[in-house]
């Protein structure tokens, strides 16, 4: 098996509010293998956003603040480079493309100068005609005419946007691309266009790519892992045919039955009860025990542990841990 | 969210936000300060049918004019041998007070227009912000100053003067912020319920659009209080021996050489007052703006 | 034909708006009816004039033309104060709880509004106001002890919540749910879905369901109609929609759709190019100039919606001649 590309060990965050403390994201580890996709999977709230900015250490603080835990990425912890050094990792070893594309366009710049800046802050020796062709390639790879350079923000559409964004993000080649739910704000027609021109990009360049969404079709159709999050903790980790194919928590059994399906003619879903615990005041032990119909004794005393059940797949929760 | 969910009033909210601003905590503790001085002054006109205040505050005293401040006066003596202590905390009604009234009027009259502009729109908007705007293009001490000079100089007067001076800054905030409010979801899902137009202005915009304006009120009786000191100072506003901080200000210029204490006094008393105002002000929009809850 | 009885019916229903760039065709042209406790699904994307629809349908908006009868009213000619008599039968639940509930309001406030507007109950009745509101409150599922939380103290799952006991507190007949599930989150979404289904049951609701997400109105509809920018392009008992799509858009919609399954090959129907915006359109196909099977004649004559097979009616020309 491939060497883990990127590896993040018990990371903790924790955000303080008027409210008491949030704890995002708790021990959360995971890995990501070069070249592979892997699906981050959660309902708001669940510290998929806040893991994405803790490995870009983009993470605002106050409030938020990194516990503890590492992010290697390949041998070089993100979290112990100072900020100089994160600068160059940023945009070129790992980039990020955010949900909202109305929002991270910079509406007073032109695309074409959106995408040479990034291109430009990497690589200064590069002369100004060298950077508009290296654009205008851009454009060209995410199926934009590379006539509209001059265009601003606000003459593309949403998903012309979000072209322009992974463009952006692409540019200087990095090797681990996040994707922050980059479609949920486009129609599903769209959807589908970006996610085939992702996959295919990503096959390209090689890159590595965590993909952070609620959309567990997304996930089935475009990852190759899948890492299910819940209340800050990762619940269950497998390939993408043992999460859908055998989910062994409840939770994620809890989130297949939710969603409504194409394909089977069903009367009535099947929701998991209750809402998500709030943040400040998560409960003790498991942090699912409120709205899990097979919780027993030990999983309101102690936090299951990760359990591997081989191949990969591993689960937390306590049901699993017996044999 | 379990059983032990924290239920918290709006009101609540912005309390526990404006508390975390020490700043406009210690302006509004002054201002509290100020105003229960002021409410024991005329509780001391009332029950001694204004001897103290003709005894003290306004008496006359010449062989001592212009003493600088001593233990007895400690802000000293104005150019009649009036305690300037004394005069400076009867004054205070007048600023704040008047101010206060001033800028009551005013907001409630804006804010009728405004909300009324901004919930029609069309012809009705252009009417009265075009009228606004003929209001705004004269500048608001000259304003003032020209109803009072047609008016004659009252109390009265003065009040109205700076009350309609003020009256286009409250509509157009008022109208801004109707015009978000009015195009939200919950104004719509008021009018599928079947609510009239009545209903929906008084139960579901104002309420909503109360925050700017209570801040813009805040920031305004700043400003109305330096317009009354300023028409005073010009003798269109309170007439001596009434001790008005403008007006005082205005006497003892005149003296400035002889006595510095009798300008200064006046001068940071206005200052203070405004600088208090204007962080509370401040403190108030941090706290009621929702944009930057949490 | 059967026993049951039209509740709604909407005959050539346009809604135009002039905008700054031109006459934004909305809606345009759009008939249909439901019988009384059925549902029917409005399916498409962004801008496609489905919110408008439903809206209009309501007199939210003022129709350009068309005409809407109600329970065999014709709401064209109903008067101011017998409208808002009829905002008792005829409701709406909208997409996003946050901004459709007043921010000033505590949950039971907001719930007695709805009462107290419709004058079911006298404010001076406290009593039994309040003894309705938690009984509407145990109904949708939010425990009665929020009655005075203010809407943002509550997640979006409650929220929703309180908008449905907001409108089912008037015993309305009709409720156009305008996307009411799609700002939630999956697991909540279900429990909101079943809950709109228990109380369709319970009270034999009528409604029209607006989303972009196919898969949501699968199990909820009897019969689904797709929009594309302001048209109806085909309109088919959801059974019949799903198991044999016709036109070339629903067929890219669905196909569109990423299914939870990782053994789920789909002949993907990709769609070239993006929504253009519906403003003073080019007459024939508004679909044509993504459409793989376009050709000339698409892009000139206005397409008649055709009954195709039994209920089933696509606006297609390339079927219309098969």
């Amino acid at each position: 098996m491939d060497e883990a590309f990127l590896r993040v060990r018990n990371l903790t965050v924790h955000y303080k509010t008027d409210d008491g403390t949030v704890q995002a994201l708790n021990q959360v580890s995971l890995e990501v293998r070069e070249g592979e996709t892997l699906g981050l999977v959660g309902e708001t709230g669940a510290g998929k956003t806040t893991l994405a900015r803790s490995i870009m250490r983009l993470i605002p603080s106050p409030p938020g603040k990194i516990v503890e835990g590492s992010v290697f990425l390949e041998n070089r912890d993100l979290l112990r480079l100072n900020e100089l050094e994160m600068l160059k990792v940023r945009g070129k070893s790992v980039s990020m493309i955010f949900q909202d594309p109305m929002t991270s366009l910079n509406p007073i710049l032109t695309v074409g100068d959106q995408i040479e800046e990034v291109i430009s802050v990497h690589n200064p020796q590069l002369s100004k005609d060298q950077l508009k062709n290296k654009a205008r390639e851009m454009l060209e790879l995410v199926g934009i005419s590379s006539d509209r350079i001059n265009e601003y923000p606000h003459q593309f559409s949403g998903g012309m946007k979000q072209r322009v964004i992974i463009a952006i993000s692409l540019a200087c080649n990095p090797k681990l691309l996040i994707a922050d739910e980059p479609t949920t704000a486009l129609d599903v027609t769209i959807q589908a266009q970006i996610l085939e021109m992702i996959g295919k990009l990503k096959e390209q360049t090689n890159a590595a790519m965590l993909l952070i969404t609620h959309d567990l079709g997304v996930v089935a159709q475009n990852c190759d892992r899948v890492a299910v999050i819940y209340a800050g903790e990762i619940v269950e980790t497998g390939t993408i045919q043992q999460i859908f194919k055998n989910p062994q928590h409840p939770y994620t059994i809890g989130l297949l039955e939710s969603i409504p399906s194409l394909a089977k003619k069903v009367k009535r879903l099947n929701p998991i009860a209750g809402m998500m615990p709030d943040p400040t005041d998560l409960p003790v032990g498991c942090k699912f025990n409120p709205r899990c119909k097979l919780s027993v004794e030990s999983c309101f005393q102690r936090i299951p542990p990760l359990k591997d059940l081989g191949n990969g797949h591993a689960v937390r929760c306590f049901l699993r841990d017996k044999d | 969210m379990s059983e032990t969910t924290k239920v918290r009033s709006l009101g609540g909210e912005t309390w526990r936000r404006f508390k975390k601003n020490r700043l406009a905590l210690i302006g509004m503790v002054f201002l509290l300060i100020m105003i229960l001085t002021a409410l024991i002054t005329i509780a001391i006109d009332i029950t001694t049918h204004n001897s103290f205040y003709n005894n003290h505050v306004i008496k006359q005293n010449l062989r001592l004019r212009l003493k600088g401040p001593s233990r007895e006066h400690i802000f000293g003596l104005d150019e009649f041998g009036r305690d300037i202590l004394l005069r400076m905390i009867w004054g205070i009604r007048y600023s704040l007070f008047m101010g206060t009234i001033a800028i009551a009027m005013s907001a409630v009259i804006g804010g009728v227009l405004g909300a009324l502009s901004g919930y029609h729109g069309k012809i009705t908007d252009n009417f009265i912000m075009r009228f606004m705007d003929i209001l705004l293009a004269i500048p608001s001490m000259l304003l003032a100053t020209a109803i009072v000079a047609a008016l004659g100089t009252s109390l009265v007067n003065l009040l109205i003067a700076i009350a309609i001076s003020y009256i286009p800054t409250f509509a157009r905030t008022v109208r801004a912020s109707v015009l978000t409010i009015k195009d939200q979801e919950f104004i719509e899902a008021a009018r599928a319920l079947g609510a009239g137009d009545g209903r929906i202005i008084f139960k579901y915009i104002i309420p909503n659009s109360l925050a700017p304006l209570i801040v813009q009120a805040t920031l305004g009786v700043a400003g109305a209080i330096l317009s009354i000191a300023g028409l005073s100072f010009l003798g269109l506003g309170i007439q001596p021996p009434t001790p008005e901080w403008g007006s005082m200000l205005s006497n003892a210029r005149t003296y400035i050489r002889q006595g510095w204490h009798i300008t200064v006094i006046p001068g940071l008393g206005i200052m203070l007052n405004i600088l208090a105002l204007n962080v509370m002000g401040d403190g108030l929009r941090d706290a009621l703006d929702p944009h930057l809850k949490n | 034909m059967t026993d049951k009885k039209t509740l709604i019916k909407v005959e050539r229903l346009k809604k135009y708006f002039d905008t700054p760039s031109g006459n934004l065709h909305a809606v345009d042209d759009v008939s249909f009816s439901i019988k009384k406790g059925e549902t029917l699904g409005v399916v498409g994307e962004s801008g496609c004039g489905k919110s408008t629809l439903g809206r209009t349908i309501l007199r939210l908006h003022e129709p350009t033309d068309g005409n809407v009868w109600f329970d065999g009213l014709d709401l064209g000619q109903v008067g101011k104060t017998e409208m808002k008599n009829l905002r008792r039968k005829m409701q709406i639940i909208f997409q996003d709880p946050f901004a459709s509930l007043n921010p000033r309001m505590t949950v039971g406030q907001t719930i007695a509004e709805s009462l107290l507007i419709q004058k079911l109950y006298k404010p001076r009745d406290k009593k039994n106001l309040e003894k309705r509101i938690s009984d509407l409150m145990e109904m949708v599922g939010i425990a009665p002890r929020l009655i005075n939380s203010y809407p943002h103290e509550l997640d979006g799952g409650r929220r929703q919540r309180v908008g449905i006991a907001r409108v089912i507190a008037l015993n309305p007949q009709f409720i156009v749910c305008d996307e009411p599930v799609s700002a939630l989150d999956v697991s909540i979404q279900a429990q909101v879905l079943n809950l709109m289904q228990d109380l369709q049951e319970k009270f034999g609701f009528t409604y029209l369901f607006i989303t972009h997400d196919l898969s949501v109105v699968k199990h909820l509809s009897t019969d689904i109609l797709v929009m594309y920018l302001g048209k109806m392009v085909e309109k088919a008992p959801a059974d019949s929609l799903f198991e044999n799509p016709l036109h070339p858009y629903t067929q890219a919609l669905l196909s569109a759709i990423p299914v939870p399954d990782p053994d789920f090959q789909v002949k993907r129907v990709l769609l070239e190019g993006e929504l253009i915006s519906p403003i003073n359109p080019k007459p024939g196909c508004r679909f044509a100039q993504r459409c793989p099977m376009a050709d000339e004649a698409c892009r000139r004559e206005e397409i008649p919606l055709v009954e195709i097979k039994p209920k089933h009616f696509v606006a297609c020309l390339k079927l219309a001649k098969i």
